[in-house]
């Protein structure tokens, strides 16, 4: 294990040396501030129509016209973007054979994942601390309610935690990027979506298919409610696919 | 399991039990004891139903440069993977310093330095950040980092270069900054696949000069197919085809046991004809091949004979008994490539056959 920072500053250097951190880490922030911007602008003219409404003005807070649907939008945009960070975190070093050198280092399989998980998760904290800017300008300006602050903050770094654990699986069993990327897009959305099926699904499929859905569990973090079955449906869900990736790992020595 | 054995640090195997002790520190560790450095038994190994080695027995002492030969496929890179911990045998064991390779994985690659076939390096990397880079991953303790790239940068002749990015640099540079990842942390053992595959001859010459150097105080296996590479860097040779062994021993004891004739050249004055009918008359001699520039009056041939008897003696009685003049004898020595080519022709032939009546076992 002792290895796994060498292997964690070296990722992290290869995100920015190259453009990719910085081109992800543009667009995301673009894209929030942009949909942060369009809800604002809503709220001040809703809040217009409201004043001469005042039942409808019960309605309408911070809570529910901003940070609910920008922080619904971003985990969108995560999701998107996530599979670009992790895509070539195997990939790469398989094709180009710095995979062989680096498992005949001291270090250990579970070292060279936590080194290679843990940068694409600071990729992704910096990626939401560039958008820090957005809570510090509603608690400046208004009052935000604090709980629904973080709680939209930890199901975005949990999701995303989540999400990496899937890509670095993926990206680990090919040699092929696009591949990888493409893979761990679909499967995550697939996972994201996979509660619209409880509906047609029978009652007891319905509700497994609704305990594992991405987008419900969200959803729960965002009202600002912190409930054990969800940290641990995020973590679970980390844990299951780093155990895979490990798996992989060996599968490669094997194959070798 | 594996997640079992990962999540406790792995117990190193006590040294100073198992009759073998490291003297002195950095570039200066010596080996001493009654285990070999390298021990291979039976090792055996299978991708999928294909065979790519197959019960492979070898030792290799401390200090010894040992080259691994054959052609593309035989089992080279297979053998050098299992013996650094990178890939798992199907079926056999291997020992290094006398841990095996299953057991004390993360212990036996502390004492290895591995370049693989074509140089896998971070092309994004400048050369000083990957030397870095791998010190950090073999657990050089910072306070020691500096002087040890240091040390490599000029054993490896990279300290030019060290500024330099990595995609920019010349093959014969990549190679050496292999070589210098490699020799990271000062192992006693270097495992070295093709290290000169694909360098001009001027480079090949400077990559040997600095594996003859880096030899001094460690073990080196290398992998190649470069005959005379071996003749000129190795102390013993392990030929292997088709994921066997077929022979093992010095350069100069594999050209004289392992040849299937002796071979000496002739110069006559006379027609070849005559020439010809008088030396295949003789005892020993196997063949009699003529050379190219025979002139009228002057026959030039080679003769084979077989291995075990000096020929040259009974041409030339032969000759002069005649009272002809006898212009030239000298011996031709094989080479190794004459060896090797006979090895694996010999090998192939036999497998040819094998196949065949495996063949038919299999179809029964």
């Amino acid at each position: 294990m002792t290895g796994w920072y060498a292997v964690f500053r070296k990722e992290v250097a290869h995100f920015f040396v190259s453009p990719i951190a910085y081109s992800i880490i543009a667009i995301f922030t673009v894209i929030s501030g942009f949909f942060f911007w369009a809800n604002i602008s809503m709220l001040s003219i809703l809040s217009l129509q409201a004043a001469s409404n005042p039942m409808y003005a019960q309605r309408i807070n911070l809570t529910n016209v901003v940070i609910r649907p920008v922080a619904g939008t971003m985990s969108i945009v995560l999701l998107l973007l996530m599979p670009l960070i992790t895509m070539r975190l195997f990939a790469e070093e398989k094709r180009s054979g710095t995979m062989e050198l680096i498992q005949t280092y001291p270090i250990g399989d579970m070292g060279v994942l936590a080194g290679k998980f843990l940068a694409s998760l600071f990729v992704l904290a910096v990626m939401l601390a560039a958008t820090g800017c957005f809570p510090l300008f509603l608690i400046i300006l208004g009052k935000p309610d604090p709980g629904t602050l973080i709680g939209c903050y930890l199901g975005l770094l949990l999701m995303g935690a989540a999400f990496m654990a899937l890509g670095a699986f993926i990206s680990s069993l090919t040699e092929n990027q696009i591949v990888a990327a493409v893979v761990s897009f679909g499967v995550a959305l697939l996972l994201w979506v996979i509660s619209y099926l409880s509906s047609f699904s029978g009652e007891a499929a319905g509700a497994v298919l609704k305990q594992l859905s991405i987008l419900e569990r969200l959803e729960s973090f965002q009202k600002g409610v912190l409930s054990l079955g969800d940290i641990s449906y995020f973590v679970l869900f980390s844990a299951f696919f780093l155990f895979l990736t490990l798996r992989s790992l060996e599968v490669h020595r094997w194959r070798g | 399991m594996r997640v079992a054995i990962l999540a406790h640090p792995e117990p190193e195997p006590d040294l100073t039990n198992q009759y073998i002790s490291v003297k002195g520190v950095g570039s200066e560790i010596t080996l001493e004891g009654e285990f070999p450095v390298i021990e291979v038994e039976r090792l055996t190994k299978y991708y999928g139903r294909l065979a790519a080695i197959h019960d492979v027995n070898f030792r290799v002492e401390s200090g010894e440069i040992v080259g691994f030969l054959g052609p593309n496929g035989a089992g080279k890179t297979t053998t050098m993977r299992i013996l650094t911990c990178f890939s798992p045998a199907s079926a056999g064991t291997a020992r290094i310093l006398g841990m095996d390779v299953r057991e004390h994985s993360l212990g036996i690659r502390k004492k290895l330095g591995y370049l693989p076939e074509n140089v896998p390096l971070y092309d994004w990397m400048r050369v000083k950040g990957y030397l870095d880079f791998v010190a950090r991953a073999k657990g050089v303790p910072a306070a020691q980092r500096p002087g040890e790239l240091e040390r490599v940068a000029n054993e490896a002749g990279v300290d030019q270069v060290m500024g330099r990015i990595i995609r920019t640099l010349s093959k014969g540079y990549r190679q050496r900054v292999g070589l210098a990842q490699a020799l990271i942390g000062d192992p006693p053992i270097l495992i070295l696949d093709e290290p000169t595959i694909g360098l001009d001859p001027r480079q090949i010459r400077e990559i040997r000069q600095l594996i003859k150097g880096f030899s001094q105080n460690r073990t080196v296996i290398l992998s190649t197919h470069i005959l005379p590479e071996v003749s000129q860097i190795c102390d013993r040779v392990i030929i292997i085809n088709r994921g066997s062994i077929v022979a093992e021993d010095t350069p100069a004891n594999l050209i004289r046991s392992e040849g299937k004739a002796t071979r000496s050249q002739i110069v006559v004055r006379r027609p070849e004809s005559e020439v010809r009918e008088l030396l295949s008359g003789l005892p020993g001699v196997l063949s009699l091949q003529v050379q190219t520039p025979s002139s009228q009056d002057e026959t030039s041939l080679t003769v084979e004979a077989a291995p075990d008897i000096d020929i040259r003696p009974v041409l030339a009685r032969a000759v002069t008994e005649k009272g002809w003049d006898l212009l030239e004898l000298r011996a031709l020595h094989a080479s190794l490539e004459d060896v090797f080519i006979d090895l694996v022709t010999q090998e192939s032939e036999a497998e040819v056959a094998g196949d065949e009546t495996s063949g038919k076992e299999a179809a029964a």
